[in-house]
């Protein structure tokens, strides 16, 4: 086996990377920019080789600067992760010429299925289905138009090398075409620098799941399932599971086959994915393979007991697979939630910033065993769950502009997809991230949603269910009840507490009262608290009684109480009289206050927000990279104003609605803030 | 006896009705709530205690005779805050629009006395259209006696106005002599003279909000400590406020029970100072992760946010807070937040809060607009206070501290108790170019010798240990561990005794 292993890559992935080599006794090396001095992947590997700047392009991606750092460390094979140089077969090559083994698969499979155009033909060739589209390559947008007709809208537009959602646009008619083609082709040159771009028919009400695959150079190949990969935003996967609530044991099976004759096909070894698009009949499409490890790949780990990283190493080790088809098997279910650095309230953009507080909920193993090949099937039988936190980050940390957003993938585990669905409910509930803004909100309101509940969801989930983005979550009142309760109880703690302040005139203390007022979300409960040693009853108007007990005290930012015998877990904030809370799907400001307090407050006015709606301000911190409009100019509705780059995505901002551009505030080259007025209309 | 019970129950149900349900209804329709509403969200719940509640007004001129309110105009009594006793006085506008007459000013003169001989806070609420025009003289006079008692009481029992409607002329001169004012956004307003007059003499044309509106008062003029949403929210953040304060001067700082380890580790505090120097970062973040319970007031948040001031409390009792700001202006001093500070400092000291102070400070902001606005004077405030305050000091420096900004900033040499610095601590004379520059200025040609010259000063002198080598600074800390070691800090200090040479007063550079 190697003694030292160099892992080519940062974040979550390299820390995961880093945890299997660790336990299989394998030394560690991490490579870092600038931006990445005090990361964790650096902090928890053996050794650490800084490799440049903080953009990837003259970091991470720059392969003489990784060949460097494995001929200093003496590191006998390199892990690439996903992203960055994981699928550049001229890294694979260069590692070949020195000898050092690539944690992945063999040049010629990543050259082959990292283009898509030819990815596609190899499939159609190894018998795996396909979806219509042009494979050849694409001059201008003129041409783009053109094929995309001859395809029948819509359309998706793809850069060749591209993945993750960068580079891709959907068109529906010619304009889009054209500015899809353009953007894709812009935004593929930067991130991958290389701007092919190819189009192909954009399957409606589709579902993304795909396969995983596991090849040795011994001719051994296996499928591990399949993940449900459908809830995506702009075509960046967001929750993922496996087993699909959608596949039957045979499409399962016919799909699992196809992979494998695929990655057969082309001599492929290691991890890698087939992605498949399939459609309402359950007809698969191959979409594209990825010859890496995936994002997502904790899921099938949980479900099958496989430590795929450790399958890899051992696979570039030379070893055969141990695991056979028959040995794999599906137990239980397994969800991933992605916690992005963004703001869910302005169309997900992306925020940067310092990780003031940072506290996953606690890891849990539920009873597997991922310290051995296989599932030891060993958790209790129709009870218990896993909580798993794949992270690269600390509080304290920094989220910085130069890579993927991602905090933390957390994922759960439990024997039925109900059961995996209320533990991440749970753990999304108790997860604390504060300084920068994050998707815990939306992320919950998938949880509850019905059609993620029923598990009928497709790719176009997102788009349909937010047409108007997310703007935070009605709760049910039965929710509100058991929120209300517990705010009542605890305000009446911080109030008692109050009371307790030195200087007070004897025998004439303040006695906090038993009536409150609580409102939230618009609604407003009277309640009468009666406290006891063990917790409080909380007494509603209509006779409903709930029961709250907690160890929470003043200050605590996470409250974790029993309402009713069940357990409720609320992220707490202080405001002027009252809380905020974020429960669920929903961040509420809450406020406790006794019945002549709520009834002077009746009287105060709503104050309406200040009218920004002649205004374009600035999502996100970003660079302006083009004003596609001039002052003076008549803009229509959805019209392109200016391209902000934030993230390495361009960010294309358009007009609400129809007006005239009186003001420009900024020109391209210019660095904004959050908020800055970027043009004002007439 | 029946009827003078039930008499005595019609003159007071006839007091508490003001200037009348009309009145009272058109209050509430701006939004405002009326005297007594407010006396009952100031206080604990019933324990409100009215002074003359039958004082009626003495003029005869211009029909007033015939119009003769009890109360006349303002609600005044004590009462508790969390237990504690406060006096209180609100004016109330429904009775002659709140104006001022003589009787009314004897009302709040009487509780001012009071609450000087018996120790405990004032708290104003101003919703006046100013003098009583029908009075006269008699009504200036009024204002002159309140005058007196705000300086008379200054530094004797904290004093804190609530500006909830108008605030015009004279009379806004009580309330600039007490130690907080706190504003209502879109209810209230302040200002000598009014947008008529502006106009009339200088011809500008300006609304009263943007003349002497919460948000310019808070922003622009810092006349006002704080503004807030309504009325409610105003006065439950009045009552957070005085949980904080000490009744009086006699009085040590109240102490309450808290819920949060002082040995805390905040392991995130290590990486708070960004790698690059002249980046900036959230000063808040340090206070907050200090503070029991993360609990911060901060006053004077909209100005001057180059420095932070406000209160916190560790191991349950109030510690004032002055922090440099580098997230602007990189945390410089000026003439504004030098005399924000200053003021604090004071008001710290007048009450025997210790003072925390965090400092992260490249200097005095340059500029003729500086010099010709008198930094040299206000800067000097700053200085001064630090000197002069016998208060317990703790001071912890996280990066630079430069020139003669570090002396001002509670350094050793102003009897600073504790004087700490963090590992990323940088106390010199200027930063290394600057330096540089001028020791070595016969390189100044060649930009590979001044590089390796600013090399060789931040190795020797960018740092904390110069300092520590001279006792300048205690121990240098490690962040993390900021909390549980200016706990300690102020714990030790608990029994500090330090006298100023007797004085008439001093002479600080007003």
């Amino acid at each position: 086996m190697f003694e030292k292993i160099l892992i080519a890559n940062r974040g979550e992935i390299a820390c995961r990377v880093i945890k299997t080599a660790r336990k299989m006794g394998i030394k560690t090396v991490a490579i870092y920019s600038d931006a990445d001095k005090q990361a964790l992947h650096v902090q928890m590997a053996d050794e650490a080789v800084h490799i440049g700047p903080p953009p990837a392009n003259q970091s991470y991606i720059v392969i003489d600067k990784v060949m460097e750092a494995i001929k200093a460390t003496g590191a006998q094979a390199v892990h690439p992760g996903y992203g960055f140089l994981s699928e550049n077969s001229k890294f694979a090559e260069a590692l070949a010429a020195e000898s050092v083994a690539f944690v992945g698969p063999p040049v010629g499979a990543i050259e082959s299925m990292g283009d898509k155009i030819t990815s596609k033909k190899i499939a159609q060739e190894a018998g795996v289905s396909t979806v219509p589209g042009y494979m050849g390559l694409i001059e201008d947008a003129e041409e783009a138009v053109k094929i995309s007709n001859e395809i029948g809208y819509p359309v998706m537009i793809k850069a060749s090398a591209g993945g993750g959602g960068k580079g891709m646009r959907i068109a529906w008619n010619d304009e889009e075409a054209r500015e899809g083609f353009q953007s894709s082709k812009n935004e593929a040159a930067n991130s991958f620098g290389d701007d092919r771009i190819f189009i192909e028919k954009f399957v409606t009400q589709p579902r993304h799941i795909e396969i995983q695959v596991l090849c040795d150079a011994h001719g051994n190949g296996i499928y591990l399932n399949e993940r449900e990969c459908s809830i995506q935003r702009r075509n960046q996967k967001v929750v993922e599971e496996a087993p699909s609530p959608f596949l039957d044991e045979e499409t399962r099976k016919a799909m699992g086959e196809q992979s494998v004759a695929l990655a057969k096909a082309v001599g492929y070894t290691s991890a890698g994915t087939v992605e498949f698009i399939v459609d309402g009949d359950k007809n698969f499409y191959f979409l594209e393979m990825n010859t890496r490890l995936q994002v997502e790949h904790p899921v099938t780990e949980l479900i099958t007991g496989v430590d795929l990283v450790e399958q890899m190493i051992r696979v570039a080790n030379g070893e055969a697979l141990t695991i056979a088809q028959d040995d794999v098997q599906i137990n239980g279910w397994a969800i991933e939630n992605r916690l992005y650095a963004e703001d869910p309230y302005r169309g997900f953009l992306p925020s940067i910033g310092r990780l003031t507080r940072y506290r996953p909920p606690a890891e849990l193993s539920g009873g597997l065993l991922l310290e051995n090949d296989k599932w030891q099937g060993d958790a209790p039988a129709g009870e218990g769950y896993a909580v798993r936190n794949d992270t690269g980050v600390y509080e304290g940390g920094e989220i910085s502009m130069y890579y993927d957003p991602m905090i933390a993938k957390l994922c759960t585990w439990a024997p039925t997809r109900d059961r995996a669905i209320e533990a991440m409910r749970n753990a999304l509930d108790g997860f604390e991230v504060e300084g920068i803004g994050h998707n815990l909100p939306f992320l919950s309101a998938v949880m509850d949603h019905p059609i993620f509940i029923e598990g009928s969801m497709t790719t176009a989930f997102i788009e349909e269910q937010y047409p108007e983005g997310f703007v935070g979550v009605d709760l049910p009142e039965a929710d509100l009840r058991r929120i209300a309760a517990s705010a009542a109880a605890m305000h009446r703690v911080a109030e008692i507490r109050r009371t307790r302040v030195s200087g007070r005139m004897d025998n004439h203390e303040r006695r906090v009262g038993t009536e409150w007022v609580v409102s939230l979300q618009g609604q407003s409960y009277p309640v009468t608290i009666e406290a006891d040693q063990l917790g409080s009853t909380v007494q509603f108007e209509d006779g409903d009684q709930v029961r709250v007990s907690s160890k929470w005290t003043p200050g605590d930012q996470l409250a974790e109480l029993e309402v009713n015998g069940s357990p409720l877990v609320l992220k707490v904030g202080k405001i002027s009289g009252g809380f905020r809370i974020r429960s669920r799907g929903a961040d509420m400001k809450v406020h406790v206050r006794t019945p002549r307090q709520a009834e002077l407050a009746s009287l105060m006015p709503e104050k309406v927000a200040p009218d920004t709606s002649k205004l374009l301000l600035c999502p996100m911190p970003g660079l302006i990279v083009k004003v596609d409009v001039e002052v003076g100019q008549e803009v229509q509705e959805g019209q392109a104003l200016c391209t902000v780059e934030a993230m390495k995505m361009e960010n294309i901002l358009r007009a609400e609605k129809k007006g005239v551009i009186s003001k420009i505030n900024a020109s391209a080259g210019d660095s904004l803030a959050v908020d800055d007025v970027i043009m004002e209309f007439e | 006896m029946k009827d003078i019970l039930s008499e005595l129950e019609e003159r007071r149900k006839d007091a508490r009705l003001g200037g009348g349900q009309r009145r009272i209804d058109a209050q509430h329709s701006r939004g405002k709530l009326t005297a007594r509403e407010r006396i009952e969200l100031l206080l604990d719940e019933g324990s409100f205690e009215e002074f003359d509640m039958f004082v009626s007004h003495r003029c005869t001129d211009f029909g007033m005779e015939n119009q003769k309110p009890a109360g006349d105009g303002v609600v005044t009594g004590w009462g508790t805050i969390n237990g504690r006793m406060v006096y209180v006085f609100s004016q109330d506008f429904t009775v002659f629009g709140g104006s001022l007459s003589e009787t009314h000013a004897q009302k709040i003169c009487k509780i001012m006395d009071m609450a000087v001989q018996n120790g405990a806070p004032v708290i104003g609420i101003n919703d006046s259209g100013g003098a009583r025009i029908q009075e006269g003289v008699a009504s200036l006079a009024g204002y002159a006696e309140v005058f007196q008692r705000n300086i008379m009481a200054s530094g004797v029992v904290p004093q804190i106005s609530v500006i909830m409607g108008p605030c015009a002329g004279g009379a806004v001169y009580s309330p600039a002599m007490t130690d907080f004012i706190f504003m209502v956004k879109d209810t209230s307003y302040m200002f000598v003279t009014g947008p008529d007059v502006v106009k009339t003499v200088t011809n500008e044309v300006v609304t009263a909000e943007e003349l002497g509106g919460a948000s310019t008062h808070t922003k622009k003029s810092s006349v006002a400590d704080g503004a807030f949403e309504n009325d409610v929210e105003a006065l439950a953040e009045v009552r957070r406020l005085v949980d904080f304060l000490p009744l009086n001067n006699r009085e040590k700082p109240p102490v309450r029970p808290f819920f949060d380890e002082p040995g805390r580790i905040e392991d995130s505090l290590d990486t708070l100072i960004p790698e690059n120097p002249n980046a900036p970062y959230d000063m808040k973040e340090l206070i907050t992760k200090v503070a029991d319970e993360g609990d911060f007031y901060e006053i004077q948040e909209d100005f001057a946010k180059n420095m932070i001031t406000g209160f916190i409390r560790m191991e349950g009792q109030t510690v004032g807070v002055v922090a440099n700001q580098p997230m602007v202006l990189a945390g410089c001093l000026d003439i504004d937040s030098s005399r924000k500070a200053a003021r604090f400092v004071r008001f710290c000291d007048c009450f025997e809060i210790p003072i925390l102070t965090l400092v992260d400070v490249p200097g005095f902001l340059p500029g003729t607009s500086q010099e010709y606005g008198g930094v040299i004077k206000h800067g000097a405030k700053l200085l001064f206070a630090y000197g002069e305050a016998t208060v317990p000091k703790v001071t912890v420096i996280t990066r630079k501290a430069y020139g003669g900004a570090y002396d001002v900033m509670a350094s050793k040499h102003l009897r600073g108790d504790f004087n700490y610095a963090w590992p990323t601590a940088e106390i010199a004379v200027m930063g290394a170019k600057g330096a540089t520059e001028i020791i070595h200025r016969a390189d100044l040609a060649d930009a590979d010798k001044i590089a390796a010259h600013t090399k060789d000063y931040e190795d020797r002198f960018a740092n904390p240990f110069v300092a520590a080598e001279r006792g300048f600074i205690d121990e240098v800390i490690q962040p993390k561990s900021t909390r549980r070691r200016v706990a300690r800090a102020f714990a030790s200090l608990r029994g500090k005794s330090l006298k100023n040479p007797w004085k008439k007063h001093d002479n600080i550079p007003l």
